[in-house]
């Protein structure tokens, strides 16, 4: 029976060999992630439910990177809550400030190709990227996780997108993800699966799908599917299966829409404020000024991402009045950026370089801005307030279209080298 | 269980984010009710303040997209809204709402014909009265009204470990 990629994947972790769109099954959960905000809540519940043991501790990680380091009085309340949690129930793996969960749940390997995975953060989708699924869920649900093992999905229905040809050279996989989420809109994709194949597709890097699926929850997705192959085997250290490989698509199968594009007719996009569907050429844009840049977040904060900003700000300076900041996503692109000379470019053109974990993107620390403020960002949402007042206007934008904004002091189009 | 309820109406647009509803600066608060008063600030600073209980939102699509932040549905429940009607759901949202107790109601045609302080009748799983006119709405499927009917999951995880 053909399938999609979605009912592949969960027909194999459930045994459930005719489920299909619609079916509601009980998936059997290979790791969860829950991060410092939620953890007290996550607790509470799980104590609250009668659970005394987790399902197995080995599954469960633990991260703190929203409120780290600590920026108001009660945030390190979060982090006491999460030690004694991990002390009492344990062993979890913890991180107390290795970088954004989204990037260290694939960089430090609890994510494998095939993989059901929870987080208690709507970017959870992220691990697509790899070929699991992977879904954000609420602090309630994560408890009773916690305790089972399991927890119901409704198998959803697949929007597929086929991406072919060669990208040009000042378009990335932001500019992809932006652009589909606009003609998607952000309701576009609710509840339903979005899985990416193509030539363009195929040649990424793993890092590049990484934000692809980072951002399907912006057109309301449930997940974001890559079928796995060499270099997702390679970057999750793991001998390519046939098992993995079989994570694909069924052309006969049933899809309930098929976008494709063509990679050389796409243009350097930003979403503008304050909707993440609300997309434009960045050449249409261009001129307007700006009073800030922010470089990092779980969507683009990799080492690439510091390194196409790097190459844009060579031999540059960051315009008198902006503030260029830049946020690794995590302590290994941290390490990577500083050793390969690309935080020597950053910060030598004018950018502060800050601790990494989600810092601005969450609008509580390192950069927040004030009324009538314009701010061009690579994370993933624009919301009204998201890094500062209702009244400052967030751009959305790769790496490279941020770099340039930084170098010009307004919007402009990123060089294609 | 057949019920109804007349309510006052508060109205929002499309794409209403959980931004909007609690902002990340008020997460790290320690109570839902600390968290309440911020509800809907970006949008409305005075809306939570104006709120009482059994009041109703109706809202426009994709209410409730965003981040998973549970606190969304909780100060909801917290400022005494009896049920949020809206277009259509996120997801996320969806889940963390049943999962609290919160009513959720699909009925995309009512934000157009309602207006903001105007009163509503609200039949639970089958029609929404506004202005003489009916509007059919949809009833939860089992596997949500087991969890409802239970009180919410916390209660009907309670019940499986024997403590309820």
């Amino acid at each position: 029976m053909a399938a999609t990629m979605i009912e592949k994947l969960l027909r194999r972790n459930t045994g459930v060999e005719t489920a299909k769109a619609g079916d509601i099954v009980t998936a059997n959960v290979d790791r969860v992630m829950i991060h410092d905000i939620f953890i007290p809540f996550v607790k509470d519940k799980f104590e609250e439910m009668g659970f005394t043991r987790l399902w197995d501790p080995d599954k469960v990680v633990l991260i703190y990177d929203h409120l780290v380091p600590a920026s108001q009085l009660d945030d390190p309340r979060h982090h006491r809550i999460g030690d004694a949690f991990a002390d009492k129930y344990g062993p979890i793996h913890v991180h107390r400030s290795d970088g954004i969960c989204h990037q260290l749940m694939t960089e430090a390997g609890y994510v494998k190709p095939g993989d059901v995975v929870f987080g208690t953060d709507s970017h959870t989708t992220t691990y697509g990227c790899v070929g699991a699924f992977s879904s954000g869920i609420g602090y309630t649900e994560m408890a009773s996780i916690l305790g089972t093992g399991k927890l119901w999905v409704r198998v959803p229905e697949t929007i597929r997108v086929i991406v072919d040809g060669t990208l040009p050279p000042n378009v990335s996989s932001k500019d992809i993800i932006l652009r589909l989420i606009g003609d998607l809109t952000a309701a576009g994709a609710s509840y339903c699966a979005l899985e990416f194949s193509g030539s363009t597709v195929e040649e990424m890097t793993v890092a590049s799908r990484m934000t692809m699926a980072n951002m399907a929850i912006e057109a309301g997705a449930k997940c974001a599917l890559f079928t796995p192959d060499e270099k997702t085997a390679d970057y999750c250290g793991v001998a390519l299966t046939e098992e993995m490989t079989a994570l694909r698509g069924d052309e006969e199968a049933h899809y309930i829409r098929t976008i494709r594009y063509q990679a050389d007719q796409l243009v350097p996009v930003m979403a503008c404020p304050s909707q993440v569907d609300q997309i434009r050429p960045v050449a249409e844009l261009e001129g307007r000024e700006i009073d800030q840049v922010f470089i990092g977040s779980c969507t683009n904060g990799r080492l690439e991402d510091l390194m196409a900003a790097a190459a844009v700000l060579k031999g540059k300076k960051v315009a008198p009045f902006v503030k260029l900041i830049v946020t690794p996503a995590s302590r290994k692109v941290y390490l990577d950026a500083l050793e390969n000379g690309t935080l020597d470019i950053l910060a030598g053109a004018g950018a502060v370089i800050t601790h990494p974990g989600c810092g601005l993107c969450c609008g509580r620390t390192g950069g927040i801005l004030t009324d009538g403020e314009r701010v061009v960002a690579t994370n993933n949402r624009n919301f009204l307030g998201r890094m500062g007042t209702s009244k400052v206007e967030i751009y959305l934008a790769s790496p490279a279209s941020a770099a340039a904004a930084a170098a010009a002091g307004k919007i402009v189009l990123p060089p294609a080298f | 269980m057949k019920e109804t309820f007349t309510a006052r109406v508060w109205t929002l647009g499309d794409d209403i984010d959980t931004d909007i509803v609690i902002p990340t600066e008020y997460l790290a608060m320690k109570t839902i009710q600390d968290m309440a008063p911020y509800a809907f600030s970006p949008l409305r600073p005075e809306l939570a303040g104006q709120i009482r209980p059994g009041d109703v939102i109706v809202a426009g699509k994709n209410f409730g997209c965003g981040s998973s932040r549970e606190q969304a549905p909780e100060v909801i429940k917290a400022l005494g809204i009896r049920c949020v009607i809206a277009g259509s759901f996120a997801r996320i949202f969806f889940r963390n709402a049943i999962n609290n107790g919160l009513l959720l109601i699909e009925c995309p045609a009512l934000r157009e014909a309602v207006e903001e302080g105007e009163e509503i009748s609200v039949e639970v799983g089958s029609a929404i009265v506004c202005n003489g006119v009916r509007y059919p709405v949809a009833a939860l499927p089992d596997n949500l009204l087991e969890i409802v009917s239970a009180g919410g999951l916390v209660k009907a995880m309670r019940r499986r470990n024997g403590l309820e």
